[in-house]
């Protein structure tokens, strides 16, 4: 259905196709966006120049590429699902073979003047191929071992490459992006409850092998995980991150300090302040008011998504925009976890609002495959 | 594949309800999420905010010691000392220093250029960055500030170890020095240390602190303190201790490089001293040379240019950075590779007229009147150019430069030094490469003397006469041990060189000094079990043109000083159980033999001796020169602080 409660017979054509691009998301989009603007220029200390100005250009070419793409038919999308994900692969390939020869981690490929980060584009692409995938799948078949046994391996072949850079935090929302788009295919609910008991097994053998004979882990793995579980272990490293910001986020109170007015991430208390740790600064300055709105907001982008996604009758559609939602769900629900202290991993941005031009990219092309389903839905 | 619309249907069903459910974990987590902020900002809010307000948690780096650097007898040639220093937040101070520093220079003497240099860090670095208002302040200075600390908000006194180098320049090419880390030694390192961000943190610069930056450095400890709103210390929480830096010992003898540097006197020169059974270099000193604690300090813009404009160099490091026509201290090169080659014996002889003509160009003997007839022995003896004017035509470049590589020359050793040079030993494919010139056969005739392309550090020149005297593959070394644990190599593979051959080349060394028309016989040690063999080197820094040699060649002395001759020397001894091999080059000294040859075998005497060279082993007749000149030496005392009595 359109906003505009203006029901056509056909699919529209040509520039009419304006009028049926999903602008409630579009506005959505844009708004947290502009959160982002204001939390970086406070982070920066009343400049601009810093970190939004760039920020705002990076936008502005991404709204472009959000909008151009909305034009973009879906058997388009379909006919470069298989193309796009192998491309990708090779990519990654590239990416650990230079990884190998330079020094240390490498998660990114130059390509001219653009930066690419084949990890990342991988989560659009694998979700067009899983997408395209379950909408050529009889839906008898989709259940049997050996048809997914398919799709999981489009999901581990990926992966495996990314853990290699080494890169958990991406690996990890690889699988379960992936797996999302397998669960809302149909794939039947016992696979599901097979890997998470087998996962939650594994977790807790791993735990009870400390100290014994088979201990799984090494010594410093399980030091780590100790951090976890109680920050002041390791107040040098990571515990000291998430103490600042667990302090930072929880002095923002009901309705904050006031914009520009965090001294927790002024003082320098709170590390990576403009990328990964940027909420705690809006939460510090904008209290539980901002913190929660910012979290509305998504989970508008979310329902949004989600509508647009099941009055589709197109599967392909439906499953892209499904796909697509939920890796942007698990971006921000990730990063909003682990400032919290509710999660240990480290290195996720906060979707459209962390300083940061790569995961910026990739959210507004895979917007971009929303709007597009979004507009040529069959009618 | 075509759908039937029931399928269709069907499909959209199972999305809608596996969409659904998909909605209702979302919506769980994001519940769990709304509950974590509700439970952090409204329920415990007052708890977080009294840690961000009243007290605050900070950690506190604390620099690691840094490892000291011991001579080969243990003396701490490069140590740390306490240093009181106050260092300012503005942060802390509240937005505006300007009092603050008032205030402050009413305590302390604080210049007004400094002053302005403050203002502007201040102004330049962002608000939190600590900075280092003054440095080594005496003990009164620094309690006036602490009584006085409550007027002084964001200053904090404190004390940190510095480097300190007790034996000034004697070691400061060798060791380097420490200094402030810069933005440029950041950009250089990959995931910097925490620890390089602390304000006046000191990173190894140049020479073994350069290069040995990681061992010596440590690793940091920290402590968690509890800071109020105005930053002060309230409580420590815990307390972690770092790693104090790895001891490394150098190979060199900080009594002898002393000698050495006094023997060299401010002369442009250079001296090493190497082992000849373990490659250890005994002193490796490079004339004149600075103060290496004013780099730790800071050096003044006034003391920098200086070092910059002195005609002497003092900051070049002579022995393994300055490269020399090594003039005929290469002539051994140019005989072995003869002999090695078959293309002479030791009793071939060649004729000297004083000159060699080739292709209608006159290459001169030194001595105008030539030698006559001249062999092996004789040739190094007497340094006849033309026999090796001679020698090179049958030889031909290729196998002079093999035989250069083989004892060192044209082969960059691994020293932790910066900048060591590989020096040139030229051939064919060389020139070729580097000036697309094919190589003539006056090339050769220059290069048989250690002339024309031929380029040899202090180093390498000691390296050859440390393996022509040992037959051994000798590699040279300056780290003796780190934390105790050796560094030296067991033993070095026999030199791809006849024994015969080498024995040719020592006994021309042997008549050099010690035979009655040697060259050098005057630098001759008189002690039989100490006695010393060489060669002298005299090398051009100019072309004599044929105009100049028709009126004569102009004398050294007359010239100015940068178009004299360098003086070169090498030596071992004793002769038959070589001990120390000693090069020493001084640049536009002019004769080998009478400035260079005297000083290396001065400090070929101390190092044999292990202490000041006893008289009665120099010929008589320069006793008395030379016990004027140790009077005159200022040498340090032994006393110098060891390990276990220095405050580090």
């Amino acid at each position: 259905m359109s906003y505009l409660n203006y029901k056509v017979a056909q699919v529209p054509t040509g520039l009419r196709k304006v009028f049926f691009i999903n602008w409630p998301l579009v506005l959505l989009i844009t708004a947290v966006s502009c959160i982002g603007f204001l939390m970086l220029y406070s982070v920066a200390g009343g400049k601009i120049e810093t970190w939004a100005e760039p920020q705002m250009y990076r936008f502005a070419v991404g709204m472009v590429i959000m909008l151009g793409l909305a034009f973009v038919p879906m058997w388009f999308w379909r006919g470069i699902s298989v193309s796009a994900y192998v491309v990708c692969f090779l990519l990654l390939i590239a990416v650990d073979l230079f990884g190998a020869i330079g020094m240390g981690a490498q998660r990114w490929i130059d390509i001219g003047p653009i930066r690419v980060q084949p990890s990342e584009l991988m989560k659009i692409a694998q979700v067009l191929l899983l997408a395209a995938y379950y909408d050529w799948l009889d839906l008898k078949k989709v259940s049997r071992p050996l048809w997914v046994l398919i799709p999981v391996i489009i999901i581990l072949a990926p992966t495996a490459l990314v853990l290699m850079q080494p890169d958990l935090g991406t690996s990890i929302m690889l699988i379960t992006g992936g797996g999302i788009v397998m669960f809302v295919a149909g794939v039947s609910l016992w696979y599901f409850a097979a890997v998470i008991g087998a996962a939650v097994g594994a977790v807790y053998a791993v735990l009870h092998s400390r100290g014994t004979d088979w201990q799984l882990l090494k010594d410093y793995q399980f030091r780590r995980i100790d951090t976890f579980l109680d920050p002041t272990a390791d107040p040098l490293g990571a515990g000291y991150n998430i103490i600042q910001s667990q302090i930072a986020l929880g002095s923002g109170g009901w309705s904050g300090r006031g914009f520009m007015q965090g001294t927790q991430s002024r003082l320098n208390f709170l590390p990576e302040k403009h990328t990964d740790f940027i909420f705690t600064v809006l939460s510090e300055e904008f209290g539980f008011i901002g913190a929660f709105s910012l979290l509305s907001l998504y989970m508008l982008i979310i329902g949004f998504c989600l509508y647009s996604a099941l009055s589709n009758k197109d599967r392909f559609a439906s499953l892209i925009t499904i796909g697509i939602s939920a890796t942007f769900f698990l971006y921000f629900a990730i990063n909003m976890a682990t400032v919290m202290g509710l999660l240990p991993a480290k290195g996720s941005p906060l979707p459209l609002v962390s300083y940061g031009g790569t995961s910026l990219m990739i959210l507004m092309l895979g917007f971009g495959l929303v709007q597009s389903a979004h507009v040529h839905r069959p009618r | 594949m075509k759908k039937s619309q029931r399928e269709i249907v069907d499909s959209n069903r199972k999305i809608t309800r596996r969409g659904l459910l998909l909605a209702g974990i979302q919506i769980g987590t994001v519940t769990t999420l709304a509950l974590k902020m509700r439970s952090m900002q409204l329920d415990h809010a007052e708890e977080y905010r009294t840690l961000a307000d009243g007290n605050s948690i900070k950690i506190r780096l604390l620099p690691p010691s840094r490892g000291l650097i011991l001579d080969r007898t243990g003396l701490i040639v490069a140590g740390n000392e306490q240093n009181y220093r106050v260092t300012l937040t503005r942060e802390e101070a509240g937005g505006d220093v300007e009092p603050v520093l008032q205030r402050l220079a009413q305590l302390i003497p604080i210049s007004d250029a400094r002053m302005t240099e403050l203002r502007d860090e201040f102004s330049k670095r962002s608000a939190i960055t600590t900075i280092v208002l003054a440095d080594r302040l005496t003990w009164e200075e620094f309690s006036t500030i602490a009584v006085n600390a409550p007027s002084l908000p964001g200053v904090t006194p404190e004390s940190a170890l510095s480097r300190a180098y007790p034996r000034a320049g004697d070691l400061a090419h060798v060791m380097g020095y420490v200094g402030p880390v810069s933005d440029y030694d950041l950009s250089r390192i990959e995931d910097p240390d925490p620890v390089l961000r602390l304000p006046d943190f000191q990173l190894g610069k140049i020479g073994v602190e350069g290069r040995l930056e990681e061992v010596l450095r440590g690793k940091a400890g920290a402590r968690r303190v509890e800071v109020n709103s105005m930053g002060r210390e309230m409580r420590q929480l815990s307390r972690q201790e770092g790693e104090q830096g790895a001891t490394v010992q150098l190979t060199v003898d900080a009594a002898l490089q002393n000698y050495a540097a006094q023997r060299l006197g401010q002369e442009s020169a250079a001296a090493v001293v190497i082992d000849c059974r373990t490659g250890e270099l005994v002193s490796i000193c490079s004339s004149p040379s600075f103060d290496p604690n004013k780099f730790v300090r800071g050096i003044s813009t006034k003391d920098y240019r200086g070092l910059m404009d002195h005609d002497h160099r003092p900051l070049a490091d002579k022995t393994v950075q300055g490269v020399y026509p090594p003039g005929s201290t290469f002539k051994m090169v140019t005989l072995l590779a003869g002999l090695e080659a078959g293309v002479i014996n030791s009793g071939s002889r060649f004729f000297c007229p004083g000159y060699t003509e080739l292709g209608g160009r006159r290459f001169h003997c030194w001595s105008r009147g030539g030698h006559g007839s001249v062999d092996a022995v004789k040739s190094l003896q007497e340094s006849c150019d033309v026999y090796f004017y001679e020698l090179a035509q049958r030889v031909g470049i290729d196998r002079m430069a093999i035989m250069a590589r083989k004892l060192g020359i044209g082969v960059k050793h691994d020293l932790p030094m910066s900048a060591v040079s590989e020096g040139i030993a030229p051939d064919r494919a060389w020139k070729e490469a580097r000036y697309g010139q094919a190589w003539q056969i006056g090339d050769s005739l220059n290069a048989s003397i250690g002339q024309g392309y031929v380029l040899a550090s202090p180093l390498q020149l000691a390296v050859m006469t440390a393996r022509i005297s040992s037959g051994r593959q000798i590699d040279p070394q300056l780290i003796r041990s780190i934390d105790g644990v050796k560094k030296l190599p067991e033993d070095f593979p026999p030199l791809d060189i006849s024994e015969a051959s080498l024995k040719v080349a020592r006994a021309g060394m042997d008549a050099v000094m010690n035979s009655a028309r040697g060259t050098a016989r005057k630098a001759r040690i008189e002690r039989e079990e100490w006695r010393m063999v060489g060669k002298t080197g005299t090398s051009q820094v100019r072309n004599i043109t044929a105009a100049e040699r028709a009126r004569g060649v102009i004398s050294n002395d007359q010239l100015p000083w940068e178009r004299r001759d360098h003086a070169l020397f090498v030596c071992y001894a004793p002769y038959d159980a070589p001990r120390y091999a000693v090069s020493v080059v001084v640049e536009h000294g002019g004769g080998g033999s009478t400035v260079a040859a005297p000083i290396a075998r001065d400090i070929m005497l101390f190092a044999l001796n292990g202490g000041l060279p006893p008289l009665d082993a120099v010929p008589s007749n320069q006793r008395a020169e030379m016990e004027e000149r140790h009077n005159a030496m200022q040498l340090y005392t032994p006393e110098a602080p060891r390990p276990g009595r220095s405050r580090a």
